[in-house]
């Protein structure tokens, strides 16, 4: 029996008459209607157009530069290839990315093989590593390899120089590039931190560790002499750490440093070399390297598909907003398909 | 616990979800970090058992209830005492009455209305009262095995040495209640499950709606339908392995060199893991959730409360309401569910002159228009009548008037008893006979005594007493009675009545035939007539009676045509019109129900005049089915034969005269001609089942559900139901009333008959829409979040790396979309309650199953795997080769999920907001609640703190503020809801445009108008055609018992004038105990309440009332 307490009586029974409990709670019940609806479709493919089409504007105005360096590597010192297609001016600020295609970094064992817990700096983990490291936590002679795990160890390590060979004479100018800053700012200083003991160096802390199969150097190595970019906050490392959700990407290497003339507008029309010193070999997976320059609006680097989407949308929505103006016309408008 | 535990792990979806746990746990396969299974998991356990665990507690009371019933065994003697319930099958051993008699009422057990009578067995019948006799009682009996069979018994019971027949008389069953009768004491013969009526109330199986089995079958085809995708990836990592991954193991080497095949093995294994949403674990615990609430809603109806009895409505299953919103098919029985059990004297005609109208209740002002019967101490108080004039008639010594009501007084069974002066009781073996002499009480003809021989009433104030000469008894081929007496002056008449198609054949040439008036009002006429004998002539015939009484041979004949003899030339009197009291609202119900494309069939155990009867009052039956179909053989080999001669008939005229009405009896359900019975049966526009037993009508609804693959809905009030109740794909029991069997066995339960239409069309029709639209979106969801991994496995190398963060593959279903989706389910309504009652075709899609088939999910997979192409290709395209608007990363793996999972929410949502047709302030909540609840745990989970807790569980960190602050996300978020609404609001529209649904329909209407007015109350009128049947409830053989004298039981009171009493008397009328909760004056709590409709109508009631 349901009987509430200090209810009694005749009515002992009977439910409370709230509007929750019969179900009249105030409601509002939206219906598509001609009113809601076709509006509503024509404002739609209004906006989406003028957004296409000032997103347009906006990526027309970036500027990109791709070129393919796979060859390169047939050529056994240094490779010097000569592209005019572009002779113009890249202004404002200038990105240097290096791309990689058909590079999984998405694999899931492959991405699962870091230890979060090393790059963060604990020194359990660092001489101690995760599992999910396998197969590279240790070396052949026993020693935890630091940074283990596969993504670590397959780090991108060809480096380049950008030269400036000016209008047409004088020597090459080597194009300032700064290579630090180019992480997110979280990961440079939350997500990797070198491990610390005491007032040990770095060199000291890594004492008992290897550095990963692939590595010319060990990680307290990798740029001695700036304390704030080596070890496991080395920008490059970062940058490579941060896996690619697919095989194609590009990762930044370097933007363009404006102090200096004739850099403080951007890059100068004009011939430019790239240097490659060339270590990542891609041809047993059938990858291909490039470089990228390219220029940066606010809605971010050359990306044609949003405008184009955006206008694609547009047309949809309009040529749908008239095919359900003439429906409802002929239809719907009297409303007599109501009746029944 | 772990008993709970393991029964839960014995569900099969709990098995796999099991599975998917072990599954993680193997390191190479584990695609998911175990916490995505486990929360989910443990969730959904807990909830699961703390329903189970209430459930329990409600099966724990029920068994309480039945615990004293169960303490009854075989040989018991027990002593039952007036109004009680018989609660075994008992050998009659002796009784407080005379002659061991024992009245019972059978209405639970074969809806008959009218008492029984059952005598014990001389022998047994001297132990009378003494309890050490009793106990020292030392007999055998032997009988027949226990049966379902009601009508029928046989034992022998040997004691003393002696034997003694036994045979259904000397037996009360299980079921019946005890009447009139001080005590009686009884014999188990038969105990609990053995007892006639539970072995006639079927098997309880374990009900399931067609919802459950489509979602079982569907879960089924949607692992199919997994295993598929799986092996497609699984496909596609084996060669993916083979042209790429072999080329890749510098930098990701092969685990212990294994071979591309067994990577395509481990890969089919861990798309299992991550694919697995597509069978949501919180499927079942949501629909069981949404089940509950609605449950709930049916609780707390206020318009299902019945204010008379304190009753309210009651879900007494929780898994069954969308199939509320399906039912095809409805069984009622008759006595208690349409009917109340009351007999009301509304209408007479006297003379060719009509007397009182059926007043409509909507304009009544009954205090102005009630007759004041004050002149008459003798009157019954709660004796309602409208006409003054009939008063006046009588007042004013009108002899035709007086006649009528003399007749009244004299000719019929009944008897009166008297405990103090002036306080009368009557007992009427059928309460259609009560109302006759009480209203004849009342106009100033008090029946006050009889003997064998003699009539005492009390005509206008004067004491007369009658000499009974005969009583011409009641059967069901006469349909009449008749008695002869003498009046106090010595004039010799019969006074006759009877059904009037019979009696006008019997009367004199010069009477006119007069008043039909009634007929078509669903009221049960009867017609009276007289004639004087002439005292010669009635000695002669009083002679060969009684030479033929006590003739052996052929004497029921001889007798019938002696009968005939004397009952001819009559001269009309009159006619009485007694009504059936149906339950309030009963013909409406039953209208809108049949708008509603719901059959409704009346099952009952009682006859077939009652029962067509009540057919025409509560509009089953109109007067338009002119083609009436009786099968009414008597052995299997008759009824085949009328089934198979009737079928062709009507299978011929069926397009040109679609309206017919049948009638079948009992026997028609014989093995072999079921199907032609069905076969009739569907052909026509209603079906009433008479003389059925309580397993038959089990066999009925089975028919329905095997061979119509229709839904069925029961409802009944007795013990009689139980069998159907449990048969039926829902039981409905009516509450509130004294038997508790048809509520106990029942999965809905409330007061009136016509809260079915509230549970119907409005309760049942929001659950089912509820539920449809719940699962739609579900499975919409689900798929949708799913299928996005499927298209990410051709960028990933098939390697079963997720779309999404974990953390959003563990919350997406439990937190992120759970309580939107809920809300919607326990508040949508596409249109009021009111607006469902003015369109019942509103009903009809559920009936069809429009809303959620194979078709409707097949439609949804397709819609969801539209939006997983937009929702993975353009976030896809959008960032792959883009940056930052610092030049930063964007199309890293962690950005893109983020992003990714973002539009899914969106998208999702939206959708949802499209489904919901009613915002209240709760949804609303819920659905900005949950999109907020989204952003709150993501920037949660991928803050600082959390990372530097638990490096590895919490990766993200600093993704959500590095990817959400760029506006190239936002536009892509922006244009993937754009594109996953564009079509759903087009395809809507335009459907609303050119072939919109009855639910567009009154939506529109209920949008633009204020709510439709109540339906008003209207009687409906019907056209004018005959029916009538004597004493509907009436049985043979009182007149004999009257005339025996073996009915006397307490000796007359010392009689002064009728009209000299001090003080009011009250007539208590037993016979009809299961209406007594409905009688507006019967007990006190229904005294005050003012909703009943009081129309002119003499109520009566069972439970003696202490008060009056």
């Amino acid at each position: 029996e349901r009987f509430k307490a200090g209810k009694s009586g005749p009515s002992a029974r009977r439910p409370d008459n709230s509007a929750f409990k019969q179900q009249r709670l105030p409601a509002w019940s939206p219906m598509l209607t001609a009113n809601t609806v076709l509006p509503f479709f024509y404002f739609m493919a209004l906006s989406c157009m003028l957004l296409g089409v000032w997103l347009l504007l906006t990526v027309q105005s970036t500027q990109e530069l791709k070129l393919d360096y796979t060859k390169a590597g047939s050529c056994d010192e240094c490779f010097e290839i000569h592209n005019s297609a572009s002779c113009r001016l890249f202004q404002g600020d200038v990105f240097f990315y290096y791309g990689l295609q058909n590079f999984h970094q998405n694999l899931r064992r492959y991405m699962d093989s870091r230890d979060d817990g090393q790059m963060v700096g604990r020194t359990t983990n660092l001489k101690n590593p995760s599992t999910y490291c396998e197969p590279f936590i240790k070396d052949q002679k026993g020693l935890p390899i630091a940074p283990c795990g596969a993504v670590a160890n397959s780090v991108f390590n060809d480096s380049f120089t950008l030269s400036y060979h000016g209008g047409s004479s004088g020597p090459a100018v080597p194009v300032p590039l700064l290579r630090q800053g180019i992480t997110w700012y979280t990961d440079k200083n939350i997500k990797y931190r070198n491990p610390k003991d005491g007032n040990m160096t770095l060199a000291q802390v890594f004492q008992g560790t290897a550095q990963p199969r692939y590595w010319q150097k060990p990680a307290y190595e990798l740029d001695p002499r700036d304390p704030a970019n080596n070890g496991f906050i080395n920008d490059d490392l970062i940058v490579w750490m941060r896996e690619a959700a697919f095989p194609n990407f590009k990762k930044l290497y370097g933007v363009l440093y404006r102090a200096k003339k004739p850099f403080i507008k951007g890059l100068p029309a004009g011939n430019y070399s790239v240097d490659v010193s060339y270590n990542f070999p891609v041809q047993h997976f059938r990858g291909r390297k490039q470089v990228v320059l390219t220029t940066v609006t606010w809605f971010g680097g050359q990306n044609h598909f949003l405008p184009i989407a955006y206008l694609i949308t547009s047309c949809l929505t309009l040529l749908v907003a008239v095919v359900l103006t003439v429906a409802w016309c002929k239809f719907g408008k009297n409303g007599r398909n109501m009746e029944e | 616990m772990p008993l709970n535990l393991f029964e839960q792990f014995q569900r099969i979806a709990n098995a796999y979800f099991l599975f998917l746990l072990v599954l993680q746990v193997i390191p190479q396969i584990s695609s998911l970090s175990w916490f995505t299974t486990v929360v989910p998991l443990v969730l959904v356990l807990t909830v699961t058992a703390a329903k189970d665990a209430t459930d329990d507690i409600v099966s724990k009371r029920v068994f309480f209830l039945c615990g004293k019933w169960m303490n009854v065994q075989v040989g018991d003697i027990i002593k039952l005492e007036n109004n009680q319930f018989v609660t075994a099958d008992l050998m009659l051993l002796s009784s407080s009455e005379p002659l061991n008699l024992v009245y019972i009422e059978t209405a639970e057990l074969d809806g008959e209305t009218n008492l029984k009578v059952r005598q014990a067995l001389t022998v047994t019948g001297d132990l009378g009262e003494d309890v050490e006799k009793l106990a020292d009682f030392n007999g055998e009996v032997r009988c027949e095995p226990p049966n379902n069979r009601l009508d029928r018994f046989m034992g022998t019971l040997t004691y003393a040495g002696q034997k003694y027949p036994l045979d259904n008389e000397k037996v009360l069953l299980r079921g019946c209640t005890l009447r009139n009768t001080q005590w009686c004491f009884g014999l188990v013969l038969f105990g609990g499950p053995e007892t006639k009526l539970m072995q006639n109330c079927g098997k309880t199986t374990f009900k399931r709606t067609s919802i459950d089995r489509l979602m079982n079958v569907l879960v089924l085809c949607i692992f199919g339908f997994l295993a598929f995708m799986c092996t497609v990836l699984a496909i596609g990592n084996c060669f993916w392995e083979l042209n790429e991954g072999s080329n890749f193991t510098a930098f990701l080497p092969r685990q212990d060199g294994n071979e591309a095949t067994f990577s395509a093995f481990l890969a089919f294994w861990s798309y299992v893991i991550i694919l697995n949403t597509v069978v949501p674990i919180s499927l079942y615990v949501s629909v069981e959730i949404i089940r509950l609430g609605n449950s709930f809603y049916i609780d707390w109806d206020g318009k299902m409360y019945h204010a008379a009895n304190d009753t309210p409505a009651e879900a007494r299953t929780t898994t069954l309401n969308e199939e509320l919103g399906q039912i095809q098919y409805v069984f009622s029985d008759k006595t208690g569910t349409l009917t109340q059990n009351i007999m009301t004297f509304n209408k007479c005609s006297v003379n060719g002159k009509s007397y009182g109208e059926v007043t409509d209740s909507c304009e009544l002002h009954h205090n102005k228009l009630i007759v004041d019967f004050s002149f008459n101490s003798l009157a019954d108080p709660r004796f309602v009548f409208h006409d003054h004039s009939l008063v006046e008639a009588v007042k004013l010594e009108n002899p035709e008037v007086h006649a009528f009501f003399r007749l009244l007084a004299l000719c019929h069974t009944v008897m009166a008893e008297e405990k103090r002066e002036g306080e009368l009781f009557y007992l009427a073996q059928s309460p259609d006979e009560g109302a006759l002499v009480t209203a004849a009480r009342n106009f100033g003809f008090v029946f006050r005594s009889r003997t064998p021989d003699s009539v005492s009433i009390v005509e206008m104030g004067r004491q007369r007493s009658y000499e009974l000469l005969a009583i011409l008894d009641f059967n069901n081929v006469r349909k009449r009675m008749s008695v002869i007496v003498r009046s106090p002056e010595g004039k010799l008449s019969l006074y006759c009545k009877g059904a009037d198609t019979i009696i006008y054949e019997r009367l004199h040439r010069s009477c006119s035939k007069l008043m039909d008036e009634f007929a078509g009002e669903g009221l049960r006429t009867l017609a009276l007539a007289y004639k004087d004998l002439d005292e010669e002539y009635f000695n002669g015939w009083k002679r060969r009676h009684h030479e033929v009484s006590t003739s052996l041979d052929g004497r029921e004949g001889k007798l019938d045509e002696l009968y005939e003899e004397i009952e001819k030339d009559l001269l009309l009197l009159g006619a009485t019109a007694v009504e059936d009291k149906l339950q309030d609202g009963v013909p409406q119900t039953i209208e809108l129900l049949s708008k509603a494309h719901i059959k409704i069939w009346v099952l009952t155990g009682d006859k077939q005049e009652t029962a067509e009867n009540i057919g025409y009052s509560c509009n089953l039956l109109r007067e338009e089915m002119n083609e009436v179909f009786v099968v009414s053989g008597n052995s299997p080999e008759d009824v085949r034969q009328e089934l198979r001669s009737e079928v062709s008939p009507i299978g011929k005229c069926f397009p040109s005269h679609p309206i017919h009405f049948f009638v079948l009896i009992a026997y028609a359900l014989e093995r072999g001609s079921e199907l032609a019975f069905l076969r009739l049966a569907c052909l026509c526009k209603a079906v009433i089942c008479c003389r059925v037993t309580p397993l038959q009508k089990a066999q009925v609804v089975e028919l329905v559900k095997k061979h119509k693959q229709a839904v069925t809905l029961a409802i009944g009030d007795g013990a009689n139901d139980v069998s159907m109740i449990k048969a039926a794909h829902i039981g409905v029991g009516i509450s509130g009333q004294e038997g508790m069997q048809a509520v106990l066995s029942s999965d809905y339960s409330f007061a009136q008959f016509r809260f079915l239409q509230r549970l119907l069309l409005v309760h049942g029709r929001w659950s089912y829409l509820r539920m449809c639209k719940f699962l739609r979106y579900f499975f919409y969801k689900n798929f949708t979040f799913t299928f996005v991994h499927f298209w990410y496995a051709f960028f990933c190398g098939f390697s079963a790396q997720t779309v999404y963060d974990e953390w959003f593959i563990t919350l997406y279903n439990l937190v992120y979309t759970a309580l939107p989706v809920l809300g919607m389910s326990l508040f949508d309504q596409d249109v009021n309650d009111a607006w469902s009652f003015q369109h019942p075709q509103l009903y009809v899609p559920g009936q069809l199953n429009l809303y959620f088939s194979k078709k409707a999910f097949f439609k949804c997979a397709l819609h969801s795997c539209y939006s997983s192409l937009v929702l993975f290709f353009i976030p896809y395209a959008a960032v792959h080769d883009t940056v930052r608007d610092d030049g930063k990363d964007v199309a890293d793996y962690q950005s893109f999920a983020l992003l990714t999972q973002t539009c899914l929410l969106f998208a999702v949502t939206i959708q949802l907001g499209f489904e919901m047709s009613y915002w209240t302030a709760v949804n609303t909540f819920f659905v900005l609640g949950s999109l907020a609840m989204y952003f709150a745990v993501t920037f949660t989970m991928y803050s600082d703190g959390m990372f530097l807790t638990l490096p590895s569980a919490f990766p993200f960190i600093g993704t959500g503020r590095n990817s959400l602050n760029q506006p190239n996300i936002w536009l892509t978020i922006l244009l993937t809801s754009i594109l996953c609404v564009l079509p759903v609001v087009t395809y809507r529209f335009l459907f609303i445009q050119l072939c919109p649904t009855i639910n567009d329909k009154v939506q529109v209407r209920q949008a633009k108008a204020t709510p439709p007015p109540p339906p008003r109350r209207t009687r409906i009128r019907r056209t004018s055609s005959r029916r009538s049947g004597y004493a509907f409830s009436h049985a043979q053989g009182y007149g004999d018992l009257v005339t025996s004298g073996r009915f006397l039981r307490r000796p007359a009171l010392p009689r002064s004038s009728g009209f000299s009493h001090a003080g009011r008397t009250t007539t208590s009328f037993s016979p009809m105990g299961r209406s007594a909760g409905y009688s507006p004056t019967g007990r006190p709590q229904n005294a005050k309440v003012s909703d009943v409709e009081v129309t002119s109508l003499q109520m009566y009631k069972t439970i003696r009332d202490p008060a009056l």
